[in-house]
């Protein structure tokens, strides 16, 4: 996995260096090292929190611009259904729908419609008695990683038929392949318009194997920039809705996957900490009356993406009226099996990313090395030195990644050991004017 | 061979949410050693059937796992009110556990027999009254 793309990267000079995101990466993934932060790339799972924390706005989601229409002749925008709910007072879908044939693109498949054909597919899976259960939905990417990370005894578990986005990007292509059998393939590009950075890592990693037709990703917050000017001058009603009905729009927030199974026996959960409590406790066996369990890794589902502009919960009131008096569902599957187009041929594999080393000896050898060492730190978890905790820190320390001196307590404490030896005391008055003396400088020529 | 590796626990005997954070812990630990994933989870289950045993019965106690060059062993030990009949506590749905933890979806009766399927050896030392302490071992 050393060569995987990842779609959280990092502006330099933006990075203060702080503790945010440091202190909310739910892998440990973040250190600052030299003023600012550094993200590990087997241990990163692409979840977006350190965008939505930073305050300084220096992590950023990784995505192809709009411009990417440009390289083809011919173009399929594959809208999310999170992109629906970031309009206020939008009444019709069909706005969205003509607003991108406008911006360029020559059709578009809802991603909505595809993930009503995998709902029914889903419900004819999960009545199969070889199916481990409960099966956890594999729409979300960071879920996905989390689970091939950390949990090696539910990679079973996951749906192995493709996240919607997939589907409709098939479906799309084939459509393109039928309407227009004069354009090669370096001609067509399918565009899909994400919500959040881990879509986007899941596309540029080919995790959909042979099954990845989608040529770009753009995000829901350039699209909504874009359409926000080209609709504004289209006052005339769109003579076309969407296609998908209430189950396609409903994956766009939490629990619209699950209840979409027609079956009580469902879990949904959404916020990356809320997942990992229950995946623990279905890894422990301790939730075992459920058939199907749904994880978002955003609060309140695939609104809450770091690509999105809205408030999830705004997003998702706003979409429960504009899926008001749409059908239950407008995409019927075609057959009475699961197609082998709709399965991930690719599989999960466990990925231990936190091994200490390959060796056990030397692994056990490291374990107690960090153990004594945690065991001499502060505990207070602070992240002065640039690790999220102090266990972090010790581990840093004996993969040679750190130096004990980092650690700001201890240092403090040797200062303050120091100054009583040497009965120095006035060179802390000295100190503390020097410091003061620094800071207040630059404020004098500030006039704010 | 090298030194054997302690991992200490308070479990607190309060708090129903945090029950289970030891064994949580203690898998973590596992992964980054390069366990395999059977062992793990053999340790992390019975671990977190006898981390909420301690709180349902014995408000909290105390867990200790040692990693072993060839075993993994896990003494949970607490203060609680001792098991009066432990062949009739190790049958599957037998439990003694109040309604309203039951109503949590607790004390199906299911912790001690869990607790023996998933090691390979387990020794209840225990006396009503004092206090009960539990020893597993997981092979690897």
């Amino acid at each position: 996995m050393a060569d995987y793309k990842h779609s959280v990267s990092l502006e330099l000079p933006k990075c203060k260096g702080c503790t945010t995101c440091l202190k909310r990466c739910p892998t440990e993934a973040i250190r600052i090292r030299d003023g600012h932060a550094v993200i590990s790339s087997s241990r990163c799972i692409d979840c977006g929190e350190c965008i939505k924390v930073c305050s300084y706005k220096a992590k950023r989601a990784v995505h192809d611009s709009l411009d990417c229409l440009k390289k083809y002749k011919y173009t399929v925008a594959l809208p999310a259904p999170s992109l629906y709910g970031q309009f206020d007072r939008l009444d019709n879908i069909g706005y969205i729908i003509r607003g991108l044939k406008d911006l360029g693109f020559d059709a578009v498949f809802e991603v909505a419609c595809a993930a009503e054909l995998v709902s029914a597919y889903t419900r004819l899976y999960i009545r199969r008695s070889d199916v481990k259960k409960p099966v956890i939905s594999s729409a979300c990417p960071t879920i996905s990683r989390m689970i091939s990370m950390n949990y090696p005894f539910l990679i079973d578990n996951i749906l192995p038929i493709l996240p919607p986005v997939d589907i409709a990007a098939y479906l799309a292509k084939e459509k393109v392949k039928a309407d227009h059998p004069e354009l090669g393939d370096e001609e067509v590009g399918i565009v899909f318009i994400s919500p959040c950075p881990a879509k986007v890592s899941y596309v540029k990693n080919d995790f959909a194997g042979a099954h990845n037709f989608i040529t770009d990703v753009v995000s829901v917050r350039d699209v909504y920039f874009a359409l926000l000017d080209v609709m504004k001058n289209r006052a005339d009603e769109p003579l076309d809705g969407t296609e998908s009905g209430m189950i396609g729009i409903g994956w766009a927030t939490t629990g619209g996957e699950a209840t979409a199974i027609f079956n009580e026996r469902y879990l949904a959960a959404d916020g990356i900490e809320n997942c990992i409590r229950v995946l623990d406790q279905i890894d422990n066996e301790d939730i075992t009356s459920l058939d199907f369990v749904e994880l978002n890794a955003c609060d309140g589902g695939c609104v809450g993406g770091a690509m999105t502009v809205a408030n999830p919960y705004i997003a998702q009131a706003r979409l429960q009226t504009l899926k008001r008096y749409l059908p239950v569902s407008h995409n019927r599957p075609g057959s009475e099996w699961i197609p082998k187009e709709y399965f991930n041929e690719r599989g999960i594999e466990y990925n231990p990313a936190n091994l200490l080393s390959e060796d056990r000896k030397v692994a056990r050898q490291m374990m107690q090395e960090i153990e004594s060492i945690r065991e001499s730190l502060p505990q207070i978890d602070c992240g002065s030195c640039g690790a999220p905790t102090c266990m972090a820190f010790a581990e840093d320390i004996v993969k040679g990644e750190a130096t004990a001196d980092e650690c700001t307590v201890i240092m403090k404490m040797l200062f303050r050991d120091y100054i009583e030896q040497h009965k120095e005391k006035s060179i802390l008055d000295k100190l503390a004017a020097q410091t003061l003396g620094q800071r207040s400088a630059p404020n004098k020529e500030d006039p704010q | 061979m090298s030194e054997n590796i302690r991992f200490h626990f308070d479990v607190d005997g309060e708090n129903f949410t945090s029950a289970g954070e030891a064994s949580v812990a203690v898998k973590k630990k596992l992964r980054q050693l390069g366990y395999p994933p059977d062992v793990i989870r053999k340790v992390s289950i019975a671990m977190y059937e006898g981390e909420i045993n301690m709180v349902i019965h014995a408000d909290g106690g105390t867990a200790d796992v040692e990693v072993r060059d060839d075993e993994i062993v896990i003494v949970l030990a607490d203060h609680g009110p001792g098991i009066p009949n432990v062949e009739l506590a190790m049958q599957e749905g037998y439990s003694t556990a109040r309604d309203n933890i039951r109503a949590l979806g607790f004390g199906a009766g299911m912790g001690l027999p869990n607790m023996k399927k998933y090691t390979d050896d387990m020794v209840i030392d225990t006396e009503v009254g004092v206090g009960t302490t539990i020893t597993m071992k997981v092979n690897l």
